[in-house]
């Protein structure tokens, strides 16, 4: 009907059908409002929990990347620094004498008191510093000594030199300057001195104590005896050696096997039982497979406690049944013209899957490694049962040496006794452990996007 | 198809095979577990062992609770099974014997210093000077009253004591699991149950079993975790009194505060003078087996006992620990040069 037509002929008389229709479109309307409102506040609520969520941790987190930290000129006085020369490998000496006379020296520059030459420093900084000697020990973090004693390590004609230096300060230094502690409270509550306090109120008026980017947080590893040098750089090794283990044994074998099922395997009561058994390992809690891990690999193969290899392994277990079941929802989404335009051309039924179907599948098959990885970097559950907890303070060298994860170094350091400063420090491992998932996850969706065909 | 299957178990057997050789053949880490509140102390001494050893690798150090890491610690001999357990009590017979059993022969316990115990509440709730007998009061499961035992009654400490806060009841205390509990039940309720005059008429099996006893109406909670978890137990409920290491009381002073214990505060100086009476010593155990196979396991039981290492004015008390007498320490640096097992 045209708009002219309506103008001239009243409209006829509504049919029966037409006045049900009639009668139920407000009912339906209504409804359809009502759902959209409930759907609308179910994406307000959940976006508001995320914001909720970051806005805690990143108020929390953020300032604990950058940490009070003091610029001291610190003199190598050759007076304190007495060490022997630097051995050279001599023309025929083998490599295990040298060795050994390396690592003699090396101790011997370890002898030194660093701790002098950073009083020293701080002499030239705080007036009345020798009359409170104990207090000055308290304000440069005790780990800052080895520092100094890489640096001599690293470059033996440092010493009769004078190096400006940022040095981290004590962890309750850096609370009190960012005010994680309540200022008022009087001497018998704090946890430092008034006269470290005083000199420390002064020092960051002078600019001498400034908030610089902790690099601390993540080229160190755990410590516990310098709490303000404690950082993730252990965790995050033992994290990429576990991925490494996870991605090259999960999704070669997840992608095997899920190839093998969806392309070549008859289907019948066996393959239905292997089936659902997949589904099964995808919804077994992850706790179970560390106490797998354990039992198996640690009991069994004799393999090292604490190490990423165990964890890898174990987390391998985890996101098998993830990669299998992405990878044959995928080869399942490709249409089956490609295998039969293949095969009616002449192709073996293993050339029809590996020149035509599986080039199509990859940006699925890649998105569902990625997740998967995902999922198994942020995991920590079966890491806590394979000594993977442990307080390592050192960075691994390989995937059998001792170490923590990223996720279990949030636990350990929430468990932290100083909580002012471990508060801060958790969230901003939490931070990275999230800027690494979402960098995973958006390589996921890119990689997606960059191959993805429609049909 | 059938050659690819044999491949695969070729495979999967020599990758098997290979990973045992690598793993018998590379620990030279030292493997710790165990005790929480001796887990600070080792940590530090464990990075000052590595930071001083260029030869050795830094102790990787695990928790547990005491009970927890001497089980893994009697597991065996071997690379597998850790090498030094921490325990804040010392090891039972019955734990020796489950040790014999799995062939661990050889274990060297060595006393690292002294802890105390406090009970803290939050900084705004009352100030309290308990004595034994109102712990166990307020714990217990039954109470004696006009000369019968009734189920505790006590809701709030003005109850137990007048002198005490009015405050509801709310104990906080280590779960089993942590060897924390048994120095709280042997040093705190059971003294205090024993003076109870009706308890003194018991037996002495009988005065065991009732003194630990504990209500289960919701106002003593066990927490399995380490002590944040019980801080966070603080911070939900103000009335909640928390049992601490006397180093985390320390370095959380801005949000609890201590109470007496039959009038003493606990400081370092009071626990090192015997006057508070909430303190216990702190134990490793090292597997002798090892020593010799595990690089550095002897040297770094001796470092640590070392004066330098957890004397007075080392890195150890700077973090809590009440140092050892020099007579003890001499003697338990002789126990580790010969070996002597328990």
């Amino acid at each position: 009907m045209t708009v002219a037509e309506t103008e001239k002929k009243p409209l006829p008389a509504p049919s029966k059908v037409q006045q049900k229709v009639q009668q139920s479109l407000a009912r339906r309307q209504r409804q359809e409002k009502l759902f959209r409102g409930v759907g609308i506040s179910a994406v307000a609520c959940s976006l508001l929990l995320v914001a909720l969520l970051f806005i805690n941790i990143f108020s929390k987190g953020l300032p604990a990347f950058w940490q009070a930290t003091i610029t001291l000129d610190i003199y190598f006085d050759p007076a304190i620094v007495k060490i022997p020369e630097q051995p050279v490998q001599g023309a025929e000496e083998s490599d295990n004498d040298f060795r050994e006379r390396d690592l003699a020296w090396r101790s011997a520059v370890g002898m030194v008191n660093y701790n002098r030459l950073i009083q020293a420093g701080l002499e030239k900084v705080i007036p009345d510093a020798l009359q409170h000697r104990r207090d000055l020990a308290r304000i440069v973090t005790s780990g800052e000594r080895f520092a100094l004693r890489d640096l001599v390590i690293a470059d033996p004609t440092l010493v009769g030199q004078t190096k400006t230096l940022h040095l981290l300060t004590d962890a309750n230094i850096d609370v009190w300057l960012k005010g994680n502690i309540d200022r008022s409270l009087p001497d018998a509550q704090q946890q430092l001195s008034a006269k470290v306090r005083e000199w420390v109120d002064q020092l960051a008026a002078e600019g001498v104590i400034q908030n610089r980017f902790s690099f601390a947080l993540f080229m160190n590893p755990d410590s516990r005896s310098s709490l303000a040098s404690a950082g993730l750089a252990g965790a995050f090794m033992g994290s990429l050696y576990m991925m490494l283990v996870v991605i090259l044994l999960a999704v070669p074998m997840g992608v095997a096997a899920a190839i093998y099922l969806e392309e070549f395997a008859p289907k019948n009561k066996l393959t239905d039982l292997v089936e659902v058994n997949i589904n099964n390992l995808a919804a077994v809690p992850s706790i179970v497979f560390g106490l797998l891990g354990a039992a198996v690999f640690i009991g069994w193969f004799n393999l090292p406690m604490s190490a990423p290899v165990v964890g890898g392994l174990v987390l391998s277990l985890m996101t098998l049944p993830t990669v299998i079941i992405a990878t044959r929802s995928t080869l399942k989404a490709i249409p089956p013209s490609i295998r039969q335009a293949a095969l009616g051309l002449g192709a073996s039924k293993m050339q029809a899957i590996f020149h035509h179907v599986l080039p199509l599948a990859i940006p699925g098959i890649l998105t569902g490694a990625i997740i998967g990885v995902a999922q198994a970097l942020g995991e920590t559950a079966p890491l806590l049962l394979i000594g993977m907890k442990s307080f390592v303070a050192s960075v691994p060298a390989g995937p059998f040496e001792q170490s923590t994860a990223l996720p279990v170094q949030i636990y350990l350091w929430q468990g932290n006794e100083l909580r002012n400063f471990f508060e801060a420090r958790t969230s901003a491992a939490i931070i990275v452990l999230l800027a690494l998932m979402l960098s995973l996850n958006a390589l996921a969706i890119w990689l997606r996007k960059k191959y993805e065909k429609r049909w | 198809m059938k050659m690819s299957k044999l491949h695969t178990v070729v495979v999967a057997a020599a990758v098997s095979i290979s990973l045992q050789a690598v793993a018998q053949s590379t620990r030279d880490t030292i493997q710790i577990a165990g005790s929480s509140s001796v887990l600070p102390f080792s940590s530090v001494a464990a990075e000052e062992f590595g930071n001083n050893f260029a030869q050795f690798k830094t102790p990787v150090v695990g928790s547990g609770g005491s009970s927890g890491g001497l089980r893994q610690f009697c597991q065996g001999v071997g690379t597998n099974t850790i090498d030094i357990a921490n325990s804040s009590r010392p090891m039972r017979p019955g734990e020796v014997e489950a040790c014999k059993a799995n062939g661990v022969n050889s274990i060297i316990e060595v006393k690292i210093g002294y802890d105390g115990i406090v009970f803290a509440s939050r900084i705004d709730a009352g100030d309290f000077a308990l004595k034994p007998e109102h712990v166990f009061l307020a714990q217990a499961a039954q109470v004696p009253q006009n000369g019968k035992m009734v189920a505790n009654p006590y809701t709030n400490w003005r109850q137990i004591d007048a002198s005490l806060p009015d405050q509801n009841i709310l104990l906080a205390i280590p779960g089993s699991n942590h060897g924390t509990r048994e120095v709280y039940e042997e040093k705190v309720v059971v003294p205090g149950c024993q003076e109870l005059p009706e308890v003194k008429a018991m037996s002495k099996d009988d005065q065991g079993k009732f003194c630990v006893a504990m209500r289960t109406d919701g106002r003593v909670v066990e927490i399995a975790g380490d002590y944040t978890e019980t801080l966070a137990r603080l911070q939900a409920q103000r009335d909640a009194i928390g049992v601490f290491g006397l180093t985390f009381y320390e370095n959380n002073r801005d949000r609890i505060k201590v109470a007496t214990v039959s009038g003493v505060v606990p400081t370092v100086d009071t626990v090192l003078s015997g006057q508070y009476p909430v303190a216990r010593p702190l134990f490793f155990y090292v597997k002798g087996a090892h020593i010799g196979v595990i690089p550095g396991l002897q040297e770094f039981a001796e470092f640590f006992v070392a004066d330098a290492t957890s004397g007075f004015g080392s890195p150890l008390e700077a973090v809590g620990l009440i140092p050892l007498s020099d007579d003890e320490r001499e003697q338990i640096l002789q126990q580790i040069r010969s070996k002597q097992s328990l």
